[in-house]
């Protein structure tokens, strides 16, 4: 990805970052060579995957899973292989 | 408040996603875990290590909290500092309304905790301060490249206990800091592990909530440092617990109990497995699967089962 990076006249004073959380607009969806591809069919919403992502990627909508947020998903596989129903496959990403 | 997934999805979370921590890596569901346990507003410190560093990659933070770094060795003073600070301005009328109620944690990794960080955590401890100190336990010094710490276990291949012809890896056994900890006489401690998220996250609320400090062991899998795949880590977090190389421990109130699988064991309801079915998928134990090494899985088995029955002995079996 690029990034403008700000000289230190524009910086807020001591570094400070001034946005909670705002890793959000750092894509670390680039790092995947392996994608998880949910069959919302098969899901019986038991939300162990959203427990168990370490990245926060689990979308979820009206309560339920509702697949992977790709902007952030490293492709880890951990959300495929804890699935109780096998509702997650690793597919190879295109790049 | 409940503890369900049904609930919890609905709430802040307090990690998000962006952070560089190495694809499948459990120390991010461990913060969502201890962190989430409870609605209070927190104030978290980190001392150096992996998850101070590749969360706050500048110009990003991955934080949702108020959240402060000072150092490798002194994450427990930094954050009984800030306790002492809030009671101080509290006393004066200075803390507003919606955070009179702030919680303090302090995160850190082994190295952190067992070695350079220990009089920092130990002087925290023994002044009382209110709060929380969590030590993911990833067995090594991670982010520095894999070093050794004195929670290393013995046979490790680390890149200050190498394997070759004189040696086997690390030699000596973890220090037994649940313990430590505990001699300090506080109201709560215990060890955890992210794949039984229940356990973790009672203890967490547990912990949050018992007035005075308290702490929390948490069982942590590394990638890189443990040479095992991105994705096993719940499974190989069971399996350690399974084995006994990782009890599931309760200290509270001066009286230990074990919980969760690790109580099935002790009551007979559950087998105890052989410690050769954790070595054995990772990379960092991969040499003692020879003949010239093969007596060390015994050691191992050994250091193990001297550690659970002692365990098993102050939890009453
Ligand atoms: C006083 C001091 N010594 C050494 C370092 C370099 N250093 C940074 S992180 C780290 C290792 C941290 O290991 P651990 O606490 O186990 O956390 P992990 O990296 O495994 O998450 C070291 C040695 C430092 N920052 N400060
Ligand atoms: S773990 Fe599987 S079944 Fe459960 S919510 Fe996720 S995709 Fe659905
Ligand atoms: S592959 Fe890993 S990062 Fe991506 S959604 Fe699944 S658990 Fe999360």
């Amino acid at each position: 990805m690029t990034e403008t990076k700000k000289g230190w006249k524009d910086l807020p004073i001591g570094g400070n970052i001034l946005e909670a959380g705002n890793s959000q607009h750092y894509f670390t969806g680039t790092w995947r060579t392996y994608k998880p591809i949910t069959d919302l069919d098969k899901c019986i919403n038991c939300l162990q995957c959203w427990m168990f992502c370490p990245d926060n990627s689990i979308v979820i909508k009206d309560g339920k899973m509702d697949g992977q947020d790709y902007d952030h998903c490293k492709g880890c596989g951990v959300c495929a292989a804890i699935c109780p129903v096998k509702a997650i496959d690793m597919i190879k990403e295109e790049k | 408040m409940a503890l369900t997934l049904k609930d919890l999805i609905n709430k802040q979370i307090p990690l998000n996603g962006g952070h560089r921590m190495c694809g499948g890596c459990p120390v991010p569901v461990i913060v969502k875990q201890v962190l989430m346990s409870t609605d209070h507003p927190k104030i978290i410190g980190n001392a150096t290590g992996c998850l101070e560093v590749a969360t706050t990659i500048y110009p990003y933070t991955a934080w949702n909290h108020p959240w402060i770094h000072n150092a490798f060795e002194n994450v427990a003073a930094t954050v009984s500092g800030i306790e002492a600070a809030h009671n101080a301005l509290s006393r004066i009328g200075e803390v507003p309304e919606h955070n009179k109620d702030a919680k303090f944690i302090a995160f850190a990794g082994d190295g952190g905790t067992y070695d350079i960080g220990l009089q920092s955590l130990s002087g925290a401890l023994e002044r009382g301060h209110n709060m929380l100190y969590v030590c993911y336990d990833n067995e090594g010094y991670m982010n520095t490249g894999i070093q050794r710490s004195s929670a290393t276990p013995i046979g490790a291949n680390t890149t200050t206990t190498p394997i070759g012809s004189e040696s086997y890896g690390k030699t000596q056994s973890r220090k037994d800091l649940l313990s430590i900890v505990a001699a300090h006489h506080i109201p709560y401690a215990a060890s955890t592990s992210p794949h039984n998220w229940m356990d973790a996250m009672k203890k967490s609320k547990k912990a949050i909530e018992t007035q005075g400090p308290t702490f929390l062991l948490y069982f942590a899998p590394c990638i890189p440092g443990w040479k095992i795949p991105s994705d096993v880590w719940k499974k190989l977090s069971e399996t350690a617990v399974k084995t006994c190389f990782w009890p599931l421990i309760e200290f509270e109130d001066g009286k230990w109990s074990l919980t969760g699988e690790s109580k099935l064991i002790a009551e007979g309801k559950m087998p105890k497995i052989p410690v050769e079915e954790f070595l054995k998928s990772q990379g960092r134990f991969k040499h003692l699967f020879t003949d010239k090494n093969k007596h060390v899985i015994e050691i191992i088995q050994k250091d193990v089962d001297k550690s659970w029955n002692y365990y098993k002995g102050l939890a009453g079996y």
